[in-house]
């Protein structure tokens, strides 16, 4: 059994055990905690700390650490990501492997400091300018967020890909028990600048003097992580009427609550996406033909993930093309199981439309 | 005809336009890596502007910098490689001084053990000849046509001094391209910054005013250097060395 600790110290901690040569952020609730337990543990085990002037600096220091092959990580929250969003389209264009955490606050602008999921289209729908997306992961429990992020170094380097752990304030303030995995000592990865411009193994710089090669290697690169990295959790598919999709926090809520009603007997399912891009698309297969509906439980104003389950859950050739997707949208903080029941009566009996 | 000698790391001619400084501002920084024998050891932040046409011909690693993003860029760079390389931010004003003010000022405020080479031809020349913060008052630019208006556009900024003035790096110097005498103390300041970094004494920032008689629309030869050494350096630049750290 592990001991109790705080999502953003676990994170933090994950990262330190997975090997990571460097760490350069700025402080921002609710993400903080990350940056102020790596600013004396990264140091403890020898690597590298950076409190940068500003989160865009931050960024662009981890793309120059990226450049030698390092294992480099950031975290921040909701608007931060968003002023590092050109670091992010640069990390894309050089393919350098790197790990970002987003512990979600509520809402646009500066937002609120209340949990949230409202960063969902960005995170997975683009990463700065350019086609580029990033592997997006989510966990629900302090464990999984130690696991993914532990992981995700690994993730990044074998698909030279940013990896994006998008968690919410919630889980990021609060304390569960949780394991710590062994000490990985990793050596910079052999393609990174040395400064010897001889050397065989060498990354090239930006998309190269091939344009058209770049993008037909990118592409070719998403249909590979979209095949090999879609995760999920999922129960109770085969007889189910309706399906709630979640993730994170909700991902977890939602689950609590079909078990509690399949015990009364209402036919429900679950669907809980770990990774987000690639959306599980493969979790739809072994659902009941019959589904009466998808229902898309978020913390947000009106739904991103709902998009998703749209797409491609009544992509064509599914047999859910006319399954009617909703959208279960909980206010700032985490549904409650009251909440999802109540809004589910309203989708049974019609109050509520669906969405798509 | 006598063949041209240059150093071997310069495979391909580089597009610079006629009677550009940064030629030979490339070649000095070249000559001064291989002469304190880190021709191998060499990682250069190349930013975004005339600065990136260096990539088309210079065989050093490079990483694209984001524009303006020198300072930490490079610090990332140098944070990893410690003193197994060399790292050089080259940049030119309008990445450097404009939209990389924060970064240039706080990797100088952090005393970052990098070496900043700062062009300075008081305008964005990539881009065709826009206004910069070093642009002069009354210069004529694509965003300035009826001349630089200092009362709604600011002074020309003076970064070197600022930093000289208020943080504790190691070296800060301006130098320029407009004779072989200016040329050779250009390079003592070139290398002088990069044995800083080498002895690990921290942030070196040289600037170097650079002719753009592109945009300047003037004669290569003759008005471009004459602009620098009768305008910028009495007026506004002045050159030598600012700062050196224990002086």
């Amino acid at each position: 059994m592990g001991d109790m600790v705080k999502g953003n110290v676990a994170m933090g901690e994950a990262a330190i055990r997975a090997g990571m040569h460097m760490y350069a952020g700025y402080p921002i609730t609710p993400s903080t905690e990350i940056m102020e337990y790596l600013s004396w543990r990264a140091p403890q085990e020898d690597r590298v700390f950076i409190q940068a002037e500003s989160e865009m600096a931050a960024m662009k220091m981890v793309y120059g650490a990226a450049a030698t092959g390092a294992r480099v990580l950031t975290a921040s929250s909701g608007l931060g990501i968003s002023c590092k969003q050109e670091g992010v389209s640069y990390m894309n264009m050089a393919q350098y492997p790197g790990v970002m955490i987003n512990v979600v606050r509520y809402g646009d602008g500066l937002g609120s400091l209340m949990s949230g999921q409202t960063d969902y289209l960005r995170e997975v729908k683009g990463a700065g300018n350019g086609d580029a997306r990033m592997i997006v992961l989510s966990p629900s429990s302090v464990q999984e967020a130690y696991d993914l992020v532990y992981e995700a170094f690994d993730i990044s380097q074998k698909y030279k890909s940013l990896v994006m752990i998008l968690t919410e304030g919630g889980l990021g303030q609060m304390m569960e028990e949780c394991e710590y995995s062994e000490m990985k000592t990793v050596p910079f990865a052999s393609w990174g600048y040395t400064g010897d411009r001889s050397k065989d193994e060498y990354r090239p710089m930006g998309m190269g003097a091939d344009v058209y090669a770049h993008a037909l290697e990118m592409a070719a690169k998403r249909v590979t992580i979209k095949e090999e990295m879609q995760r999920w959790e999922s129960g109770f598919l085969d007889d189910a009427e309706y399906v709630m999709l979640g993730y994170g926090l909700p991902g977890r809520a939602i689950k609590s609550y079909v078990k509690a009603r399949r015990a009364e007997g209402e036919k429900i399912g679950y669907i809980r996406p770990i990774s987000l891009w690639p959306f599980p698309e493969k979790a739809f297969k072994g659902i009941n033909p019959g589904v009466k509906g998808f229902i898309s439980v978020e913390t947000s104003d009106d739904g991103g993930m709902v998009e998703d389950v749209a797409l491609y859950g009544k992509k064509y050739g599914s047999g859910f093309e006319k399954v009617p997707v909703y959208g279960l949208f909980c206010p700032p903080g985490i549904p409650t199981l009251r909440f999802i029941g109540e809004k589910f009566e309203d989708i049974k009996s019609g109050k509520m439309k669906e969405v798509f | 005809m006598a063949k041209m000698k240059y150093p071997e790391q310069i495979v391909a001619n580089i597009p610079f336009c006629p009677g550009c400084g940064h030629g030979i501002i490339v070649r000095l920084m070249v000559e001064c890596v291989n002469e304190l024998g880190y021709s191998d050891k060499i990682v250069m932040h190349q930013a975004v502007g005339c600065c990136s046409l260096v990539g088309l011909g210079l065989d050093w690693e490079m990483l694209v910098g984001a524009h303006g993003g020198g300072g930490a860029n490079a610090t990332g760079l140098k944070r990893m490689l410690k003193d197994t390389a060399l790292v050089i931010a080259y940049q030119g004003d309008g990445d450097a001084y404009n939209i990389g003010l924060a970064e240039t000022l706080n990797a100088a405020y952090r005393n970052e053990n990098i070496t900043v080479i700062a062009v300075n031809n008081t305008n964005f020349g990539m881009t065709g000849g826009q206004m910069s913060w070093t642009t002069l008052p009354g210069q004529r630019t694509t965003t300035s046509v009826d001349g630089r208006d200092s009362k709604t556009s600011g002074m020309p900024i003076k970064v070197p001094e600022l930093i000289a003035n208020s943080f504790d790096t190691a070296y800060v110097a301006r130098g320029t391209v407009t004779s072989p005498a200016e040329i050779r103390k250009t390079k003592g300041f070139i290398k002088q910054g990069l044995q800083n970094q080498i002895d690990g004494k921290g942030h070196s920032l040289i600037e170097i005013l650079s002719p753009c008689p592109t945009n300047w629309h003037s004669n290569p030869i003759t008005d471009s250097l004459d602009r620098i050494e009768k305008e910028l350096i009495p007026f506004y630049y002045p050159i030598g060395e600012l700062k050196v750290k224990g002086e």
